[in-house]
């Protein structure tokens, strides 16, 4: 399956573990990769916030990258996810809006026509791919690993923006495809929280509680290991892992994976090729109940 | 049809020094001295949560508090958690909410709790009160039968914050106010955003210079959580969003929180992609020695397990392009 393919910042930036872990699992997942090479920062909301015109026009121009290509639009990123969705729902409504971005793209060599489907890896594997064609390819069954998902933000609200309101099940696809790949989902209310990012230059008081307080509950509630969606969760969640233990006063320790990096652990593929060694909280831990060294 | 009830019971008069009090952190289940209740019920399936637990008051149980008057969320006093998230118990239905015929309800762990499902509002009412919630009116006041005159489209603005109905569920929830119960939350915010833009108010330029202190619009994380809670569409975040739009204009930029969103943006504007390894740098403040020390631990921590982004920032090809959408958009911010 052909899809524009948009890495986002961070997993070009601080999160290569990702990009790499994308870029091998894509294969085995039946995923023709076609980089958008030339498409901007989305903006990650900030944009939005300052100056929702310019976001606008910084997004129309990549969903008309992906249009160019003939292809959807495919996120490894919640945040990403969030930000093309709400740009995508506000021009869909807005034909003025639209008139007025397009105007100033006109000299870009795109126009945005509205018909690019923007939907992340996530969303892809159960509703694309579908989970009867996944099962097949997990060799290395999670059996044994208590996983609690983390989906953040963006990936969930705005829910109109979403398409949670048409599809309510997509806040269940992480659990999913836990269970499916041989884990045990684990169950906790930090699930559908902020992990704190967005705050952290501004805020880190507050944000690393924020990350602290859901991984303190994930790790109570038994987890082995976390999976996100979102390599800016991943950033608060792993990145900040030792200051966050600070900021709530409590022993952390618990590894973070993307979600390219679980799958691909199923599929066979060794830690090292995920980039499973590139974390700040060790993920030997938890490999280790698979029988995995790192 | 049968419905299975159970029910969050507290009594602060028996506990007064109890635990489901606001604090860090907040907990998020059961305080030792809440215990469930379940009540079985006999409904048909248009029944909404507030008929169930009104038909557990009457017939059931008449020690049970539930806050309510209208029914048809427009006082907004029976918000309320209902399988753990901030919802008003008059417009849900049940069917929509239960599994397997079972919901249940408690009074959310973030707000201090009187009895029951009755959460003590008064957090709420003091963050509201703190924001000035009342026009400070533009001299010379109209006299006698004249009034201040306001263009429509001024007015078209603040509609939507118009429409809150105080039930506080917003702040039940919100993220930012769960860690910190000092942060004046969405709605005193929207609510603030609406006297803020209101033409005929005077003090514009003091509210702003208020509202971007600690605890006010940049304590906001963004996470969307009071646009889906609210039920009257107020979306409070937006809000708050425009009331730092025009805290930025107004010049109130000597913050953190100006500084990484301009940092971010001459980041894009730039190369076309986000510039990690500056943001926080300049976001802290170049001159800010202790913060920028602060963060050198965490920066090694990543630095040995090859997280870093790299030292040379490369630009996007193409990024002639991005910066043109900037020049033609217009500047950084609006």
């Amino acid at each position: 399956m052909k899809v524009a393919f948009w890495p986002g910042c961070v997993s070009k930036g601080a999160c290569p573990e990702l990009y790499v872990s994308m870029q091998k699992i894509a294969p085995t997942l039946g995923l023709e990769l076609h980089e958008l090479t030339e498409a901007p920062c989305t903006g990650a909301g900030v944009l939005t916030e300052q100056n929702p015109e310019l976001a606008y026009s910084l997004n129309a121009l990549s969903l008309a990258m992906a249009e160019q290509k003939g292809a959807d639009l495919m996120t490894i990123c919640s945040t990403c996810q969030g930000v093309l969705s709400g740009a995508q729902h506000k021009l869909a409504a807005d034909q003025a809006l639209l008139g007025r971005v397009n105007g100033v793209l006109a000299d870009s060599g795109y126009q945005y026509r509205g018909t690019t489907k923007v939907k992340h890896l996530l969303w892809m594997l159960v509703e694309d791919i579908g989970l009867d064609k996944l099962r097949p390819l997990v060799k290395r069954p999670l059996t044994g690993l208590a996983i609690a998902p983390f989906y953040g933000c963006y990936i969930l609200r705005p829910e109109e923006h979403l398409g949670l309101l048409e599809k309510p099940e997509r806040s269940t696809y992480l659990e999913r495809i836990i269970e499916l790949l041989g884990g045990t989902p684990v169950e906790y209310f930090g699930k559908s929280k902020c992990c704190g990012f967005p705050m952290l230059t501004f805020n880190a008081d507050t944000s690393l509680k924020m990350a602290g307080k859901h991984l303190a509950e994930a790790k109570t509630k038994g987890a082995d290991l976390l999976v996100t969606p979102c390599p800016l969760c991943h950033l608060n969640l792993d990145g900040q892992q030792p200051d966050a233990a600070k900021a709530i006063n409590e022993p952390l320790g618990t590894p973070v994976f993307h979600l390219p990096q679980l799958l691909g652990l199923a599929f066979g593929f060794s830690p090292h090729e995920l980039r499973l060694d590139h974390h700040v909280v060790n993920t030997k831990l938890a490999l280790d109940k698979v029988e995995l060294k790192v | 049809m049968k419905w299975s009830i159970e029910v969050g019971r507290y009594d602060r008069s028996q506990n007064p020094s109890g635990p489901n009090v606001h604090g860090y952190p907040p907990p998020y289940e059961a305080a030792p001295a809440k215990r469930y209740q379940i009540f079985e019920v006999e409904l048909d399936d248009q029944a909404m949560v507030l008929d169930g637990l009104i038909a557990i008051r009457e017939y059931q149980d008449e020690s049970l508090a539930v806050r309510c008057a209208c029914r048809s969320a427009i006082c907004g006093s029976c918000g309320m958690w209902i399988n753990g998230k901030a919802n008003l118990a008059c417009t849900t239905k049940l069917r929509e909410v239960a599994q397997d015929g079972k919901v249940r309800v408690e009074s959310p762990p973030s707000m201090p709790v009187i009895r029951d499902l009755v959460s003590d509002m008064t957090p709420f009412w003091k963050k509201n009160l703190s924001v000035r919630p009342w026009l400070e009116g533009k001299k010379p006041v109209p006299q006698g039968l004249e009034e201040y005159r306001v263009p429509n489209a001024a007015m078209e603005n603040l509609i939507q914050e118009v429409s809150c109905i105080s039930c506080g569920l917003c702040l039940m929830d919100c993220e930012s106010f769960a860690i910190n119960p000092d942060f004046l939350g969405p709605a005193a915010l929207a609510k603030a955003y609406r006297y803020a833009d209101d033409p005929r108010d005077a003090t514009v330029k003091q509210r702003l210079g208020d509202y971007s202190q600690a605890n006010g619009i940049w304590e906001c994380t963004h996470c969307y959580m009071c646009v889906d809670r609210c039920p009257k569409g107020v979306a409070p975040l937006d809000q708050i969003l425009k009331l730092r739009r025009m805290a930025v204009d107004a010049g109130f930029t000597n913050n953190a929180g100006t500084r990484h969103a301009l940092a971010f943006a001459e980041s894009v504007r730039d190369s076309g992609r986000l510039n990690e390894l500056t943001l926080l740098p300049k976001s802290v403040g170049l001159f800010n020695i202790p913060a920028q020390l602060r963060a050198l631990p965490t920066a090694l921590n990543m630095l040995r397990a090859g997280k870093m982004p790299p030292i040379i920032h490369h630009k996007i090809p193409g990024v002639d392009r991005i910066k043109n959408i900037f020049k033609k958009v217009g500047g950084l911010f609006k």
